[in-house]
């Protein structure tokens, strides 16, 4: 098939186009429109999946186009083992997403245009490989995310859409001088595979303002992604767009946007400023170890189940970072341990996906429980266990898989980031352990609280989960459970991206010394 | 060339001249019901000036003794110029506050104020740039107080001639330091002059930048000389504040980077993309530091105001400060990226005040609370606000997102000296899109949703909506035939 990449991409917004037509007083048919065009697109993800050569670490099925020649602007695509787990996820999800949302009630047209909008920003971005297009794609999710959190969010939703979009945008500025400077230093060209050829060399020894050019262009980088994870000290806008935001939203953010800036560092960061790599990865383990330490502290003290599964992904994307940072163990000075640098950042791709997986469960368990109570507070629930069997057994899920019980997903990437960064970050490694354990504990007690002890009497006859949302849950649990128990497929698709991956950064291992 | 020769070259003045005379005369025969008709005449007077602009010969030559320009560059500007007057002039005809007042002469005074545009974008000569600022300054002063019967009108235009008097003057002060130390008054006579002298007149040679900076500050708003940009902004009709805001700022713009670059610059000498200040004197740095306060200023402001015209005054300083982060550099990247941010912020800008100017008619306020719920009860203005709103703030793919790709791309060009001034605009980007998203937060998060629906006035409306929206939305991701047409109008005649 043909520019398969681009179908994958812009389908939503014909689907946009499908529902503009559509009087608004007709709801059911623009969410049968959304969803078929979300199951297309899932289809066309599976496809994809199917006829991907795993064994080829390189950039596949990619698309070329002219765009704005006076600007060497060009319209590249491709796909590759890091991009396509990441394409598979905003497909599953952006599709599990519009079921989850099928109870809107109000301007049913415009959430479900905004809603597909966002589906296209992010594909652009997972796909993309020209700057110029990655810097578009970025920007275009912004806009459909300050309506859809804004317009049919929670009571403080104004202040909460307003404080993303003015933290997100700060971030993405920061990306845009940076890329500017990329490309002006390398040849005028916006051409990512291009600009991991030469910003390594072009950028060696450059000085401005008595700075390495590569650790300003760095730094630029890193702060428009990190604000994205969000890493801490720039993760305070997350625990308020995700508690005011709707379900469905939530589920897409914590789901998949969070990731964009993990991918944004690994296709980016890592691969065309790789000396910058072996000056950060230090503080990028460190950083990791805040993000989980600080984010299941926050999570132990929330009274809202909506704010502790927010800061579980301040928890969980530490994790990621750490996985991250133990690539210089493949470098020379850190005995060319190429297996741990495989454990650190494939299990920091694959915790990515577990983490896309596992919180879309919880923020669709939360919005099942908040619909039926219209209540979020912890300590408001009790003994729901007897009251609700199926509900509650999906919680056990999502919860165990949450704080890494083996046998689940989120269990076998963790392990693989312990393993992969502790030969190079060994006490980083050992205090994070900790966080394992104040992971286990916040689930625990959260779990304990609202489902067993003595049963809340006002929730007697409150109704046990339906249809619908078993059906949205269910996809997610068993992609969980398998992948917990055979990990296998999921490694074995990013193993040659990863590979080529670790091989770029490395190759640069002799210049990150003398920067040092 | 000598003047009688240049009449060949002068066809676009030629007719515009001509539409001024048959407009004024038109409108003796209009009752003050039918004097609107006189928009007609300007509008097809302007028609035919564009058709001989574009069906000129633009070989870079200069005209009536080497006096005004006529170049590729100059072109460019009149074009712009020429399609803001017409969407402005279209957009009145719309505008409720104008009803009351005979129309007949504001369209006439609209059309000599094209004319000293005109001059403007193309002078060579310091006459020449101070009396073609004069006729642009006078046309706006009548302008601006056009609503006669009302005091904030006559308030704008009271302060609008105070400050433009003071500020020519000083400006003229500045001109005839730089006579005095070159003994001439034509660009390119004085850049070689000033290239000879000694370091013991560059004290004087600063002064005169200086005091020349005042008055195209004062034209363009660039802080510390933008004080009367709220008060006339606020005052005038919203029609005139709109047009205040795109051409003589285009102008003013065309008149800096010709002389700036041409008078302070060595632009003939150097065949290469950049060039580099002549003598020492630190005017780059000067006009780095003005832009950077211009955005600050006009952004921080902005975000007091809880009238949205005032509020698109302020911004509209910002937007200056953000055009004039590219003066400094001097390199043809630095022209386009001008060029190419005054073409998208005419649409975005444009419709920007028209909305405000049809919202006031229609629901009464220019302030944030009238724009309350408007999402549903007049989305075809709503989404094209919205639209103009991201486009402003600078985010792709709007056309706005180009404008400031252009202006961020020259500076970041011209090496590491002004990567602090691109700070300063990413951020001011960031800070404008909280006062920017309020309107549209108005629009859509505020207020109860009702099915109230009001239909649009009239056909006019609804196609300068669609005439200004679209640009603004297309130009953002398909930008190619206009950089095109930029990249070949950065020439500029470059003397004898």
């Amino acid at each position: 098939m043909d520019h398969l990449l681009s179908w994958i991409i812009w389908l939503p917004v014909i689907g946009m186009g499908v529902i503009a037509f559509i009087p608004r007083n007709k709801s059911n048919l623009i969410k049968q429109i959304a969803a078929s065009v979300s199951g297309v697109q899932l289809l066309l993800t599976i496809y994809l999946w199917s006829v991907f050569d795993a064994s080829n670490g390189n950039l596949q099925f990619m698309e070329r186009a002219e765009w704005i020649p006076s600007f060497n602007i060009t319209y590249i695509l491709g796909v590759d083992g890091l991009s396509l787990p990441m394409v598979f996820l905003m497909a599953l999800i952006g599709f599990i997403g519009i079921f989850v949302s099928w109870n809107i009630s109000n301007a049913v047209k415009g959430y479900f245009s905004l809603f597909l909008l966002l589906n296209t920003g992010v594909m652009g971005v997972f796909l993309a490989l020209d700057f110029f297009l990655f810097y578009i794609f970025w920007e275009v999710m912004l806009l459909p995310m300050y309506f859809l959190i804004g317009m049919w969010g929670g009571p403080q939703r104004e202040y909460a859409a307003i404080k993303f979009f003015l933290y997100t945008l700060a971030g993405s500025v920061l990306m845009l001088i940076a890329i500017l400077a990329l490309y002006f230093t390398c040849g005028n060209t916006f051409d990512m595979l291009l600009l991991m050829e030469r910003a390594p060399i072009a950028l060696d020894g450059m000085l401005w303002w008595g700075m390495s050019a590569i650790k300003v262009i760095w730094v630029l980088l890193f702060i428009g992604f990190a604000i994205k994870v969000p890493v801490f000290p720039f993760h305070t806008w997350l625990p308020l767009a995700h508690v005011e935001a709707p379900t469905a939203i939530s589920v897409i953010l914590a789901g998949v946007l969070l990731k964009l800036g993990v991918y944004g560092m690994l296709r980016i960061n890592y691969t065309m400023l790789p000396d910058g790599v072996f000056w950060f990865a230090g503080a990028l383990a460190v950083l990791g170890l805040i993000n989980v330490i600080w984010g299941a502290m926050c999570a132990l003290a929330q009274k809202d189940l909506k704010k502790l599964v927010a800061y579980s992904s301040v928890n969980h994307m530490g994790y990621t970072l750490l996985g991250m940072a133990a690539v210089i163990a493949a470098s020379e000075m850190n005995g060319s341990n190429l297996i741990s640098a495989q454990a650190g950042v494939g299990g920091a791709i694959f915790q990515m996906f577990n983490h896309g997986t596992i919180s879309a469960m919880l923020f669709i368990l939360v919005g099942v429980i908040y619909e039926r109570a219209h209540h979020r507070d912890i300590e408001g629930f009790g003994g729901l266990a007897s009251q609700m069997p199926i509900y509650t057994a999906f919680v056990a899920v999502a919860f165990f898989a949450g704080l890494g019980l083996p046998g689940f997903s989120g269990f076998v990437s963790e392990a693989m980031i312990f393993i992969g960064a502790f030969p190079v970050f060994r006490t980083v490694v050992i205090i994070s352990t900790l966080g394992i354990l104040l992971n286990a504990a916040y689930f625990l007690w959260a779990f304990q609280r609202m489902f067993f002890g003595p049963a809340n009497e006002k929730y007697n006859d409150i109704p046990e989960i339906n249809r619908r949302e078993v059906l949205t849950l269910l996809p997610l649990a068993i992609i969980t459970l398998i992948l917990g128990v055979y990990p296998r497929p999921f490694l074995d698709l990013i193993a040659s991206t990863l590979n080529v991956l670790i091989e770029s950064v490395v190759m640069y291992g002799g210049i990150a010394q003398v920067i040092q | 060339m000598n003047n009688l020769n240049s009449l060949v070259f002068f066809w676009p003045e030629l007719l515009l001249s001509v539409t001024i005379l048959t407009a004024i005369l038109a409108d003796l025969f209009y009752s003050k019901k039918d004097s609107f008709k006189v928009v007609y005449w300007s509008l097809g007077g302007m028609f035919l000036t564009y058709i001989a602009i574009r069906l000129q010969d633009i070989e870079p030559t200069s005209l009536f003794m080497g006096t005004v320009a006529h170049d590729p560059f100059s072109q460019f500007f009149k074009i712009l110029i020429l399609i803001s007057t017409a969407i402005v002039m279209l957009m009145s005809l719309v505008s409720g506050e104008l009803k009351k007042y005979r129309m007949g002469e504001y369209f006439s005074i609209m059309t000599i104020m094209t004319f000293g545009l005109f001059l403007m974008t193309s002078s060579i000569d310091i006459l020449m740039v101070y009396l073609s600022i004069e006729i642009v300054s006078i046309m706006s002063f009548f302008l601006a107080g056009y609503l006669k019967r009302n005091s904030l009108s006559n308030e704008a235009s009271l302060k609008y001639v105070i400050y433009g008097a003071f500020s020519s003057g000083i400006m003229l002060y500045g001109l005839s330091i730089l006579f005095g130390l070159t003994g001439s008054t034509n660009f390119f006579e004085m850049q070689k002059a000033i290239s000879l002298l000694g370091a013991d007149s560059n004290l004087a040679l600063v002064l005169s930048t200086v005091f020349i900076l005042v008055g195209f500050g004062y034209k363009i708003s660039a802080v510390p000389f933008h004080f009367w940009t709220p008060d006339v902004y606020e005052g005038s009709p919203s029609t005139i504040t709109a047009y205040l805001s795109i051409a003589p700022k285009a102008a003013g713009f065309a008149l800096m980077l010709r002389f700036f670059n041409q008078v302070f610059g060595d632009m003939s000498i150097d065949i290469s993309t950049s060039w580099s200040a002549i003598n020492n004197v630190p005017w780059p740095e000067l006009i780095a530091v003005l832009s950077a306060a211009t955005m600050t200023v006009g952004n921080l402001v902005a975000i007091q105001q809880n009238n949205v015209k005032r509020m698109l005054a302020y911004s509209s300083i910002a937007h200056a400060g953000y055009m004039m982060m590219a003066i400094p550099m001097m390199s043809n990247s630095s022209i386009e990226g001008v060029m190419m941010y005054l073409i998208m912020y005419l649409f975005m800008n444009l419709g920007a005040f028209f909305v405000v100017i049809y919202v006031k008619d229609q629901i009464g306020g220019e302030d944030y609370n009238s724009f309350d719920g408007l999402g549903w009860k007049m989305p075809y203005v709503a989404i094209p606000m919205t639209l103009f709103m991201v486009a402003l703030t600078g985010l792709p793919p709007t056309a706005g997102f180009v404008g400031k790709f252009y202006i961020f791309a020259a500076v970041i060009e011209s090496g590491s000296r002004f990567y602090w001034l691109a700070f300063v605009g990413v951020i001011n980007s960031v800070i404008s899109l909280y006062y920017y998203i309020r309107v549209v937060r108005h629009m859509y998060l505020i207020g109860e949703r009702n099915d109230e629906f009001i239909n649009p006035s009239s056909k006019l409306v609804l196609s300068l909506l669609v005439v200004l929206a679209i640009p603004s939305f297309v130009f953002g991701w398909y930008f190619s035939p206009i950089a095109e047409w930029i990249s070949k109008s950065t020439i500029m005649f470059q003397g004898m």
